[in-house]
């Protein structure tokens, strides 16, 4: 069914901490661990010790380089995986309903037995977080780990993505949108949290914290009151000593 | 839900989880390992563990693909092509132990130094250098050579440990924090979540180097400072904190050798006749030993002309040469913003100070009802230390800590147990062989003088790498780097066997490996190798193991035990002391074994006295038996846990050790009390804690070295003092470089090469989804980090018309490679830079013969040679560190000149042939 | 966009496929017997033939069937219904135009509405894509449907009618590539608003997310160089238009009518090629290739 919930009960996504992210991957490998031993088919790798090696990846880390107008270059580590947008593209494309968004909790799901790999929806999303796999032929995506965040078989505090879970900096989050007193709505209030391409009017789920103000340590001339020298000579710094450990 | 397909959300996640440690690096984080009928199905951090409590890297999350990686060598190998060929026979076991014992027997029986026995990326040092020592050559070092053992030397000799992994911020209370020259270190997983506290709390994060990336790229500040320049960068800081008094008096006249008298004549410390350091006791104005109960040592006191170590320092750093307007061109950092960082230092340190409620006792009896907070930090790693001026800047930078009274207090530098650890107290090298017998020591250690240098009655090295000699004789690691070029040159002498261990020193482990290859490889008129044998063990096809007559393959991490031991580099946090194991949770599919369990075996073939029993039998079946039952010293062991009821750390050997390990998780810790966590090296109540946990056999309080008086001994000498005399070339070098306090000079490098034409610095950073050479075998780990362009700044790219993908041909003063290029904006202007170890040679690690990774990647090594060019005297110093001889990589000076895109990057060699079969085309990793 | 053949071969023979069904429908030429079924062969023909070659990119072909389930939705689901249905009425009136002489007037006019309709989705399925700034826009049905027409009168042999089409199919082809070369720029999405750090100054790729290759690179990041595809667009406009125009204006003969379709079909292949091969995803600005 590709047409979209009108309104899903949670709306359950990712934060990431674009000041936090150092661009370590882990994400990335966790991610691949996970999923292509569970939902679906294996996350297949390609000529995997060869010249092109190519394997279906559900999060990438890219990084960019600002430059503002005037001051210091910065980088910018940046991970991507499905947004589960509310308006989703790449659902309502799809000609065999394989592709739907949950109506419980809004994750976006392929269903792999219905997917006949027409790519439309990979088309449709304008994040590049669809990936066909070149071996089973259909389409793969980041699943929110549906299979761990209700998994019983886990224990509680491991009940959330696999990503989330590995992350060494901390700078992913999970949980509910729709609860306003979620950690996550609350990260995204607090620190500005903002939606990749609003233009694409996708409504992504997953939200991004943008970098903190940069290189703000301001060029300090002679008279930083802090650096006031109590002495200019060996000498007259001695004297001062003096003064100070007599007060010790 | 209606028409919604129907999900097992709660699918069965794997049979059984077995827990060990992670060996994709050396930071050791505890795993949970998922097995599904018998195979790995997934690797997640275990919770649990004081390392990573739950997280786990990129590379540690692909180690499922490390254990079945196609380059897994499947059994012995006899070499039967021309060294480098790659051509071998398959042997088994028993022969190849017969071989090695037939080269080595000999050896031990008649002249033991003819056997070098090197490590590389080994954990099992306290166990190698064991066998070593008991083999009885003095020939053994790990790798920490050319790691970096600037910043070990250099931490220890002043403070009792050094950063590395050894101690860390006090990520809890810190609120300024200062990374000097990290891209990963060795603790990638607890830097990382550290940086995660900092930001979640918002605290100031401030990244020196040139390059901004990963840990710089989050930092709020960054300071792109020029290669080789952080001593003059943090001596102005010095300078800038002193001259405004900015300092923690009370704790350098109680805590530091500032308020120790130095004689005015030799330059020594004034010391009483059991060798303690003198002060005078500010309320008494007495001459008194520094540890004298109660008493409050004066800064600035002086006596019959002796003046106070501080006296010295402020002679030193008042200087103007030392002004951030004296420094800032040659560190390419503004004179305002070096005056920003200082401010904000001072700001942070004495006015965001705060104090814990934590009362503890001082070993001068002194009680102390609170512990004050100076909550900045500092971290720092290879990037200051791989420089030939790299001690002295580690130097530099604990001295600022010291002075801003930051290390083992609330917020600041804290030490990981079993550090602190005075260099006093560690042991000092050994080196005398006998033959058929043990040496008489320890290797390696701290030397305190001319006394302990490893040298023979002529005055020669007595180490084939030359360490503990006057060209570096604080080289408390070895010098890894130099033992091929040695060997091969016969000097100091020639040697029979060469054995390694985990180092691939044909490639990315080695300075100039096109010359090292040759080296390798020559032959005498005779027609034999200049080098006769070379035994070595991998786990993995590497580039060095085509120049081994000898291969003893290795298991891979998850097939073997092994222990995290507090004799080596220990997993400890600093809250706690710990270590771990690794066991075999899944059983070798080849005809592999667990060198550690080899070095056992061999042992006792060799008859060697640490591995055989009193009827001469093999005295360890396996290195799990060794773990279990050997003991440093009664009641001492590889592990402390589970050894007694009490649990302590101390106690005779438990034989269900083991057991109860796998059954903690693969680990143990145990708890600093909550009165010994700070000021460990001067706290009672965290010296008898570590005199219980046999860190310790008595308590060690101890001051730290801002003067390091060994260091002034080396000087005297080279003064012409004492009867160990320097050769008169070195006279100079020694009496400038080993100054007692920081001083900086410019990387040796850029004085004998022509700056104007070799104009750009030229750095390696590791990637941190790769480890060195041998991640690339990993299936996705490859995918990430595939080729490594040479990063060049936006301004270079434009006056060079280069684009990203423009090739260059990149030129040093020992040699050139032709390489693909990629702009960077947010880079030191003079610098350029590449991923570490991306590049390999055709025919390794079971890679198509066409992979990126030999097509496109490439090594700066070629470029970097372990001599410098001759200054004329024609005699070529070693491009290391004058003091410790750690290799200065980052030394390394270069141009650049556009060219056509050629075939595959330079140089090529010549393909090797496979000793194992080649990969899979496709894999799919859980497919049932 | 990569211009994979299937999907160029599909959309443009079925596009004639169905013009040429629009004009049998509305019996022009008004033909039955033998010649009605060479014609109405032609029509199914090239109908059908692009709808399997389009089913050639799929990656999972033996679940096609699947396709028709949503309608409601998807315009792809709905242009598969409209295909089957079309050539299913299609069918009967052909049936009875060749056999029995007999004229189902309501089947032919249904037909030859159903056969535009299944035109306009499948542009719809393009014209959707608000990824593809270049093909999210009106223009992408009426240069469908112009150029479905025009070639469907030219097949159909409608001099006249076929001359007025295919120049103003002509026209609006000018139209989609002088408008398509701005979409991007104007749909406002950029490598900043795509990563959000806009707003701190300006945005460059570093470093991708993996050194090798992967779906999204090979599908979606396909650039042609502006020399290359003004040449081709040159090209286009003298094989699709031109020269078909010119030989139809001259005096009729079989030679040069089969001529001017064995051009304009050419020119329509490159024209179709461009169209995908040109179309920005705007996931390109992830990997710095925009
Ligand atoms: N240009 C440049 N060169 C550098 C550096 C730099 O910064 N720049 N860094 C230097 C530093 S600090 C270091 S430490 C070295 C590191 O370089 P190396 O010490 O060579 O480290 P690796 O190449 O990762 O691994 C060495 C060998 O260990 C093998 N190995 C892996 N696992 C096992 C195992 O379980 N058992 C056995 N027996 N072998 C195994 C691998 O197959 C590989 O052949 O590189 C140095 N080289
Ligand atoms: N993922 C991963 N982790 C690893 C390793 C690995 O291969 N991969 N290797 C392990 C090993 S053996 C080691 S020794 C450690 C090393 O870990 P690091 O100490 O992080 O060593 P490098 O990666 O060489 O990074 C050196 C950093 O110093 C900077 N730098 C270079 N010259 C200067 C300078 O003059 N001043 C300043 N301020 N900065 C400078 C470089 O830009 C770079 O960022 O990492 C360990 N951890
Ligand atoms: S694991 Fe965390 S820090 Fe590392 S790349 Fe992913 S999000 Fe960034
Ligand atoms: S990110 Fe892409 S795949 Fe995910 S929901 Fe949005 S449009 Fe669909
Ligand atoms: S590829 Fe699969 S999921 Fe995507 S649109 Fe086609 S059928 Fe639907
Ligand atoms: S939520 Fe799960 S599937 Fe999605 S990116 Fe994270 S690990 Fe991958
Ligand atoms: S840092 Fe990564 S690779 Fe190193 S031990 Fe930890 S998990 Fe393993
Ligand atoms: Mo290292």
């Amino acid at each position: 069914m590709t047409t979209l919930p009108e309104k899903t009960e949670r709306k359950l996504g990712l934060v990431i901490d674009l000041d936090t992210c150092v661009g370590c991957h882990a994400c990335v490998v966790s991610c691949k661990g996970w999923n292509t031993e569970n939902y679906g088919a294996p996350l297949a790798d390609v000529d995997a010790y060869g010249k092109n090696p190519e394997g279906t990846f559900l999060n990438r880390v890219h990084s960019y380089e600002v430059t503002p107008e005037e001051g210091t270059p910065q980088l910018v580590h940046f991970p991507k995986s499905c947004l589960h947008c509310e308006d989703a593209p790449c659902v309502t494309v799809c000609p065999t309903g394989a592709s739907y968004k949950r109506y419980e909790d809004g994750i976006v799901l392929v269903n792999e037995r219905d997917c006949i790999g027409c790519g439309l929806c990979a088309w449709a999303c304008p994040y590049g977080a669809r990936e066909m796999d070149s071996v089973e032929k259909v389409m793969k995506k980041c699943t929110l780990c549906v299979d761990r965040i209700y998994n019983e078989n886990l224990e509680p505090d491991d009940q959330i993505p696999a990503c989330v879970r590995t992350c060494p900096a901390g700078a992913r989050h999970f949980g509910d949108f729709n609860d306003p007193e979620s950690q996550v709505s609350k990260l995204v209030t607090e620190r500005g949290g903002i939606d990749l391409m609003p233009e694409q009017e996708t409504k992504p789920v997953n939200k991004y914290l943008p970098p903190r103000a940069k290189d703000t340590l301001e060029e300090i001339d002679i008279l930083a009151p802090l650096l006031k020298p109590v002495a200019e000579k060996p000498d007259t710094f001695i004297s001062w000593l003096n003064k100070q450990l007599d007060k010790i | 839900m209606k028409d919604q397909p129907y999900l097992d959300t709660s699918p069965e996640v794997s049979d059984e989880i077995r827990k060990t440690t992670c060996y994709m690096c050396a930071c050791r984080c505890g795993i949970n390992v998922h097995v599904k009928n018998n195979k790995v199905s997934y690797i997640e951090g275990n919770k649990d563990h004081p390392v990573n409590k739950g997280v786990l890297c990129a590379k540690g999350s692909a180690g499922i693909m490390q254990i079945n990686a196609p380059s897994r060598l499947k059994s012995p190998l006899k070499r039967v092509g021309p060294r480098g060929s790659g051509e071998f026979e398959e042997i088994t076991w028993e022969e190849a132990l017969n071989l090695a014992t037939t080269w080595l027997k000999p050896i031990r029986e008649k002249n033991p130094e003819k056997l070098a026995f090197f490590t590389g990326r080994d954990q099992s040092q306290s166990f190698t250098s064991f066998w070593a020592q008991n083999f009885g050559t003095p020939n053994y070092a790990a790798h920490g050579g050319f790691c970096s053992v600037n910043m070990a030397a250099a931490g220890i000799y002043t403070v009792g440990g050094a950063f590395w992994e050894f101690g860390q911020p006090d990520w809890e209370h810190t609120k300024l924090f200062l990374l000097f020259g990290v891209a990963e270190d060795h603790d990638s997983n607890p830097i990382k979540m550290g940086i995660g506290k900092l930001k979640a709390r918002g605290a100031r994060i401030i990244g020196i180097n040139p390059i901004r990336t990963g840990y710089s790229a989050v930092a709020d500040d960054w300071v792109g400072i020029t290669p080789g320049t952080d001593g003059l960068f943090i001596m102005s800081l010095i300078h800038l904190l002193l001259k405004a008094g900015k300092i923690d008096l009370a704790y350098l006249s109680q805590f530091t050798n500032a308020p120790v008298l130095v004689d005015n004549d030799t330059g020594l410390l004034l010391k009483d006749k059991n060798n303690k350091e003198l002060v005078i006791d500010q309320k008494s104005g007495k001459l008194v030993t520094y540890d004298t109960k109660n008493i409050s040592p004066r800064l600035t006191a002086s006596h019959n002309g002796h003046q106070t170590v501080f006296y010295h320092m402020i002679d030193k750093y008042l200087s103007d040469e030392f002004s951030p307007e004296s420094v800032s061109e040659r560190t390419g950092i503004k004179a305002g913003k070096i005056r920003a960082i200082a401010t904000e230092i001072a700001r942070v340190a004495f006015e965001e100070s705060f104090e814990i409620a934590e009362p503890w006792t001082d070993f001068r009896g002194k009680k102390h009802k609170t512990m004050v907070a100076r909550p900045v930090s500092f971290h720092a790693m290879r990037g200051i230390s791989a420089h030939s001026n790299g001690f002295q800047t580690c130097r530099a930078l604990h001295v600022l800590q010291i002075i801003l009274g930051t290390v083992e207090v609330p917020g600041g530098f804290r030490f990981k147990p079993p550090y602190p650890k005075p260099s006093s107290i560690h042991p000092k090298p050994h080196c005398k062989v006998t033959p058929g017998a043990p040496l008489d020591g320890p290797h390696l250690g701290f030397v305190h003088g001319p006394e302990d240098l490893c040298l023979k009655q002529d005055g020669s090295p007595a180490r084939i790498d030359k360490a503990f000699t006057w060209e570096n004789p604080m080289s408390a690691h070895g010098l890894m780097h130099m033992v091929i070029s040695n060997a091969h040159a016969g000097d100091p002498y020639k040697i029979d066997t060469l054995f390694m261990y985990m180092a691939n020193m044909s490639w990315n482990s080695s300075m100039n490996t096109k010359g090292v290859i040759e080296m390798l490889t020559d032959t005498t008129d005779s027609g034999d190798y200049v080098i006769p044998h070379i035994i070595y063990s991998d786990a993995y096809s590497s580039e060095m193991v085509a120049y081994a007559d000898l291969i003893l393959p290795d298991t891979t991490y998850l097939e073997r035990h092994d222990c995290i031991s507090l004799l080596d580099r220990p997993i400890c946090e600093a809250d706690a002391v710990a270590d771990s194991i690794r066991w075999p949770v899944i059983n070798p599919d080849r005809d592999v074994r667990g060198f550690q369990s080899v070095l056992c075996d061999l042992g006792a073939r060799l008859k060697l006295p640490g591995f055989i029993d009193d009827d001469g039998n093999a005295k360890f079946k396996d290195y799990a038996d060794y773990i279990v039952n050997h003991e440093r010293k009664p009641g001492i062991g590889p592990l402390a846990g589970w050894r007694s009821k009490s649990d302590t750390g101390k106690g005779p050997p438990n034989q269900k050790q083991l057991e109860l390990y796998i059954k903690n998780g693969g680990f143990w810790t145990k708890h600093v009390p909550k009165n010994a966590r700070y000021y460990k090296p001067w706290n009672l109540g965290y010296q008898n804690w570590a005199v219980d946990t046999g860190l310790y056999d008595s308590p060690q309080p101890y001051l730290f070295s801002l003067y390091v008086e060994p260091m002034r001994k080396f000087q005297l000498a080279a003064m012409g003092h004492g009867k160990r005399q320097p050769p008169e070339h070195l006279r100079e070098r020694i009496l400038t470089s080993m100054d007692p306090l920081p001083i900086w000079y410019p990387p040796f490098e850029e004085t004998v090469t022509d700056n104007d034409e070799f104009t750009l610095h030229a750095l390696t950073q590791r990637p941190m989804a790769m480890y060195h050479s041998w991640g690339t075998q990993n299936a996705w780990l490859r995918q990430i980090h595939g080729v490594n362009p040479l990063y060049v700044p936006s301004k270079l790219m434009k006056s060079h018309f280069l684009k990203d993908g423009d090739w260059v041909r990149l030129t040093s003063i020992h040699g050139t490679i032709t390489v693909p290029v990629a702009e960077m904006a947010a880079l030191n202007e003079h610098t350029v830079w590449t991923w570490n170890a991306i590049g390999k040679r055709r025919g390794t690690w079971a890679l198509d013969k066409n992979a990126p990774e030999a097509t496109k990647g490439f090594l700066l090594n070629h470029l970097i040679h372990e001599l410098l060019p001759s200054k004329g005297d024609g005699l070529r110093w070693s491009n290391s560190d004058p003091i410790t001889g750690q290799a200065a990589w980052f030394d390394l000076k270069v141009k650049l000149e556009k060219v056509k895109p050629p075939s595959s990057s330079k140089p090529v060699f010549q393909e090797i042939k496979s000793p194992v079969e080649p990969g899979p085309n496709i894999i799919l990793q859980g497919q049932s | 966009m990569h211009p994979t053949p299937s999907v160029i071969i599909f959309t443009a023979l079925s596009g004639l496929g169905f013009g040429l069904l629009v004009f049998l429908g509305l019996q022009m030429p008004d033909v039955t017997g033998g010649v009605a079924f060479i014609f109405f062969a032609i029509g199914f023909g090239l109908a059908v033939g692009g709808l399997i070659s389009s089913t050639f990119h799929l990656g999972r072909p033996e679940r096609s069937l699947k396709a028709f389930k949503q309608w409601r939705s998807s315009w792809l689901s709905r242009e598969a219904i409209a295909a089957i249905f079309t050539l299913c009425v299609m069918a009967i009136y052909a049936i009875g135009r060749i056999f029995f002489d007999y004229d189902i007037r309501i089947l032919g006019v249904l037909g030859a509405i159903m056969s535009l309709v299944t035109v306009f989705t499948t542009s719809m399925i393009y014209a959707q894509l608000k990824s593809i700034p270049r093909w999210n826009t009106k223009l992408t049905p009426v240069y469908f449907l112009s150029l479905s027409v025009g070639g469907g009168a030219l097949l159909a042999g409608q001099i006249k009618v076929c001359l007025f089409l295919l120049i103003i199919a002509g026209l609006f082809q000018l139209i989609v590539w002088i408008k398509g070369d701005r979409a991007l720029a104007l749909s406002g999405t950029t490598i900043g608003s795509g990563t959000g750090l806009d707003t701190l100054g300006d945005v460059r790729a570093f470093e991708p997310p993996h050194t090798g290759t992967n779906y999204l690179l090979k599908e979606f990041v396909y650039i042609v160089g502006r020399n290359h595809s003004a040449k081709l667009r040159i090209i286009t406009l003298i094989l699709m238009i031109g020269t078909p125009v010119l030989l139809l204006s001259l005096p009729f003969s079989h030679l040069l009518a089969a001529l001017a379709v064995i051009s304009h079909i050419v020119g329509l292949f490159i024209s179709r090629w461009l169209f995908f091969a040109e179309a920005e995803h705007v996931v390109g600005f992830y990997y710095g290739k925009r």
